[in-house]
């Protein structure tokens, strides 16, 4: 060894309290002044290894070791103190308050009792020259753009002292664009002396920019490498345990009759701001319509109207030639629509109750399940099993606890609910977010299954790949509006689309209104 | 898994009432010049006769009935402290129908206890009507209410029932027709034990086969979720307050025709409502437990009621001990570290070793 480790995670072994291992045993260790990437799947263990590290949660056995001596990270203080900082893949931020006061808090410098402001702007724009982040130190964080925000994240991890940086999936949330500009970015970091250890799963970002790799498995270290010596191939093997290439295989769609039409719909969000700024498409019997965009583009607020969570402010929804503005929840999925929301945990289970009891819940008055007033306990009993064994959720039994299982395998009972609806009309939002790559391939398979079953599949994804992979034809949103249309999904290309989301391209009324079939 | 988790909590509540129970005694011996007797009282003294342990078997009616309104509305996760108020105005409605409505025996504690039920429901209906119409936190709204309902029953009863020859202010005589009639002889334990059991049988019914029952649930379990599954909670919310005040004002209306001669609670409310959120709570939402948590809380008092006569020991020390065990149970940090190792060690038992052929690739 030539260079000594600036910091070494010896046998870190975490349990969270649901019994789930994140961490067993993990060695983890890291050079000064290298970009080191930490790679795995979701639910590896990467971020509880880095949580840990930062003191946001404690190991049950362990140790941490910087420049050879032992230090205990209780909190982030202690960490932050010790010379670490961390940029969550949920940025920490106010977003009332300016990009200066945001770097400032809890350290605020002071001239006798007031704020030194002045003094925190002047800081904040040396801070942003030296490191070539171009921030305003004016500007409120909440009209700043993610990329920018992400800078300030750095920025407030630097004011503090970070000599060693950790950026957790940085680049989930950028467009390509931005990600290249973060790059630069980190690399002239690294050039100061300082050490970024960059958590991610996209291996040629990783391959672009680190030069050195750790690889975790299943909440265990699978070797450390110099990121030269190891290929994209190598590392994905070592990742997943076998060779998966996540592409879907599936035959050309053959769209039939509409399905779902939306019309100039407008949506407000709980802030009352319009989200969805009068947009109109279609989507039709046995396609695959993605909707491409960076999150928080209206994406959220427009799947809540379709299926009746929020109402409806302007325009028309309809499913089957019906109009279901004043609908409920209830006779929209009456209409043959299932819906898998965003966030399974808030909306998809209740997890204290059984699988079985999960799965019933969209169906549990129809008359194969209920009596007039009594359930019918073997049809139940029938149904969870079945499903059980269909989507091979991974349980003791269907009388499991939901809150027992891994990610996976509560996205799974989600899924199985809905999809044994016999759905017409598939609304996935997120389908396979932060789920590991088995769940991820058996649910974009179902996906492409129902589509030859003639369902019409509306999928909202934040990841490229799964749009581009799944979609037969594709739209894309940036603040609230479709900036571009592409018939055929296969022909587009990640760079171009990256211009869309960013707003940066937009296409002509005419091309976006390809969508709309008929009038 | 799942059952390791059961036992666990089951463990943790039986844990939680050892050590009340442990803490009263301490408390006992320290204070009292005669600990023996008063020991002796307070633990064996409800099964030395059939009269006391009639006494605990009469405590336990009303407390079924309120264990029993209270863990609906915790299940639909509604905070409502109603039952207390719902339980006073039953038995005031009650009172009124039995006095002023003369029926044949049989039917008349029929309509009588309805009528209660129905008073309940109307009054813990108003909270949940508040809380779904504008927000109100049906926590605060259902308690105040019970202050409500206590003064306008003592107006109600003062006004048009009062019996101007009692002496006190108590209602009229209730009439032969409308009582319960005791089912253990050389006990006041009355037929209202009979409708409490069946009462606990149709909740747990209720609770786990029917459809209405699993609505009930799953929106407590979140609310969210079950409107997303396409259930309207605000209905489930409403019933859920509907049926619960239904109980406790049918519990208010059986205590009264079960024990009493007249309607003569116009000093302070009667308290079963508060305690019929200690029996939920230790019942843990399941109907089935209730009896049992019942039987337990009856117990205690009756001992401790016992204590006081005998010896010099005052029948507080019951709040001592319901005070510890109710902080036990509510405290979610109570043996968490315990837990929290058998987790650890389950999880870590059939771990593979750490994979010791990762290499280092030196550059």
């Amino acid at each position: 060894m030539h260079d000594a480790a600036l910091l070494t995670m010896e046998k870190i072994t975490k349990v969270y309290p649901n019994g789930i291992v994140a961490n067993n045993e993990v060695d983890f260790s890291i050079r000064k002044g290298e970009i080191h990437a930490l790679v795995g799947e979701n639910g590896a263990g990467k971020s509880t290894l880095m949580r840990i590290l930062f003191g946001l949660e404690e190991s049950q056995k362990g140790r941490i070791l910087l420049n050879g001596e032992e230090i205990k990270n209780d909190s982030p203080h202690i960490a932050i103190a010790n010379g670490i900082g961390m940029v969550h893949q949920h940025f920490m931020l106010v977003p009332s308050l300016t990009v200066a006061e945001n770097m400032i808090l809890g350290v605020e410098p002071k001239k006798g009792l007031r704020i030194d402001l002045q003094k925190a702007i002047n800081e904040t724009r040396a801070l942003a020259e030296k490191y070539n982040l171009s921030v305003d130190p004016l500007a409120k964080v909440q009209f700043l753009s993610v990329g920018i925000k992400q800078k300030v994240e750095i920025l407030k991890a630097l004011y503090r002292g970070a000599e060693i940086l950790i950026l957790d999936e940085p680049t989930a949330v950028l467009t390509p664009q931005e990600t290249k500009e973060l790059f630069l970015e980190l690399k002239l970091l690294k050039d100061q002396g300082n050490t970024i250890i960059f958590i991610s799963h996209k291996l040629h970002e990783v391959k672009e920019l680190c030069d050195r790799i750790t690889i975790m498995r299943n909440g265990q270290t699978k070797g450390t490498f110099n990121t030269s010596d190891v290929t994209p191939t190598d590392i994905s093997r070592l990742m997943v345990g076998r060779d998966v290439i996540l592409e879907v295989e599936k035959d050309p769609a053959v769209p039939k009759e509409i399905v779902l039409s939306v019309k100039d719909l407008v949506m407000a969000n709980n802030l009352g701001q319009k989200a969805v700024k009068g947009i109109s498409f279609q989507v039709r019997k046995g396609e695959i319509l993605g909707i491409a965009g960076v999150e928080g583009n209206g994406q959220r607020e427009l799947v809540e109207g379709i299926t009746g969570l929020s109402r409806i402010s302007h325009g028309e929804v309809s499913i089957r030639g019906e109009v279901v503005n004043k609908k409920s929840i209830k006779e929209i999925r009456k209409l043959g629509t299932c819906h898998i929301p965003e966030d399974r945990m808030t909306y998809g289970v209740a997890s204290e109750m059984t699988i079985e009891q999960n799965v019933l819940a969209d169906k549990f008055d129809s008359k194969e399940f209920t009596g007039k007033i009594l359930t019918k306990p073997k049809a139940i009993r029938n149904l969870s099993q079945k499903l059980v064994e269909e989507y091979k959720i991974k349980c003791s039994s269907p009388l499991q606890e939901v809150g027992m299982l891994s990610g996976g395998n509560i996205q799974k009972v989600v899924v199985a609910r809905e999809f044994s609806s016999k759905p017409l009309l598939i609304i996935a939002d997120q389908p396979t977010r932060g789920i590991d790559v088995g769940s991820t391939e058996f649910i974009r398979n179902r996906l492409v299954e129902l589509r030859d079953e003639d369902s019409a599949v509306m999928l909202v994804s934040a990841d490229l790949n799964e749009v581009l992979e799944l979609s037969d034809s594709l739209i894309v949103m940036y603040e609230g509006e479709i900036t571009a249309y592409f018939a055929d999904a296969s022909k587009v290309d990640e760079e171009e689309l990256g211009l869309y989301m960013l707003g940066i391209k937009h296409q002509t009324p005419e091309e976006i209104g390809g969508v709309v079939y008929e009038k | 898994m799942k059952n390791k988790k059961l036992a666990f909590e089951s463990l943790r509540t039986v844990l939680a009432v050892a050590i009340s129970l442990v803490i009263a005694l301490v408390t006992i011996l320290l204070v009292s010049d005669v600990p023996g007797v008063a020991l002796k009282a307070f633990l064996f003294g409800p099964l030395d006769s059939m009269r006391h342990f009639g006494n605990v078997l009469e405590m336990m009616i009303p407390l079924i009935f309120t264990g029993l309104a209270v863990g609906i509305m915790f299940q639909a996760d509604q905070f409502n402290l109603g039952a207390e108020g719902a339980f006073f105005m039953g038995a005031v409605v009650s009172s009124f129908v039995a006095i002023l409505w003369p029926m044949p025996a049989f039917i008349h504690p029929v309509v009588t206890i309805l009528m209660g039920g129905l008073t309940g429901a109307v009054f813990c209906g108003i909270p949940a009507l508040l809380k779904v119409k504008w927000g109100a936190s049906e926590l605060v709204s259902s308690l105040m209410f019970n202050y409500i309902a206590f003064f306008f029953g003592l107006y109600l009863i003062n006004y048009f029932l009062r019996d101007p020859n009692a002496g006190a202010m108590v209602s009229f005589l209730l009439p032969a027709t409308a009582k319960l009639p005791v089912i253990i002889p050389k006990t006041r334990v009355h037929f209202g034990l009979i409708i409490a059991l069946l009462a606990v049988a149709a909740m747990y019914f209720f609770n786990y086969r029917t459809r209405w029952g699993y609505k009930n649930r799953l929106t407590g379990f979140n609310s969210l979720f079950a409107e997303y599954a396409g259930i309207k909670t605000a209905a489930v919310v409403i019933s859920a307050q509907l049926i619960g005040g239904f109980i406790a004002g049918a519990g208010g209306s059986i205590e009264l025709l079960g024990l009493y001669r007249r309607f003569s609670w116009t000093a302070q409310l009667p308290g079963y409502g508060w305690s019929g959120v200690i029996v939920a709570i230790l019942a843990r939402r399941n109907p089935a437990y209730i009896p049992l948590a019942a039987f337990f809380l009856a117990y205690l008092r009756i001992g401790a009621d016992l204590m006081s006569r005998q010896s010099d020991v005052q029948n507080e020390i019951v709040a001592i001990i319901q005070a510890v065990m109710i902080i036990l149970i509510a405290a979610a940090g109570f043996l968490e570290k315990a837990q929290y190792k058998m987790v650890f060690r389950d999880a870590t038992k059939n771990l593979p070793k750490a994979d010791n052929t990762a290499q280092e690739v030196e550059g």
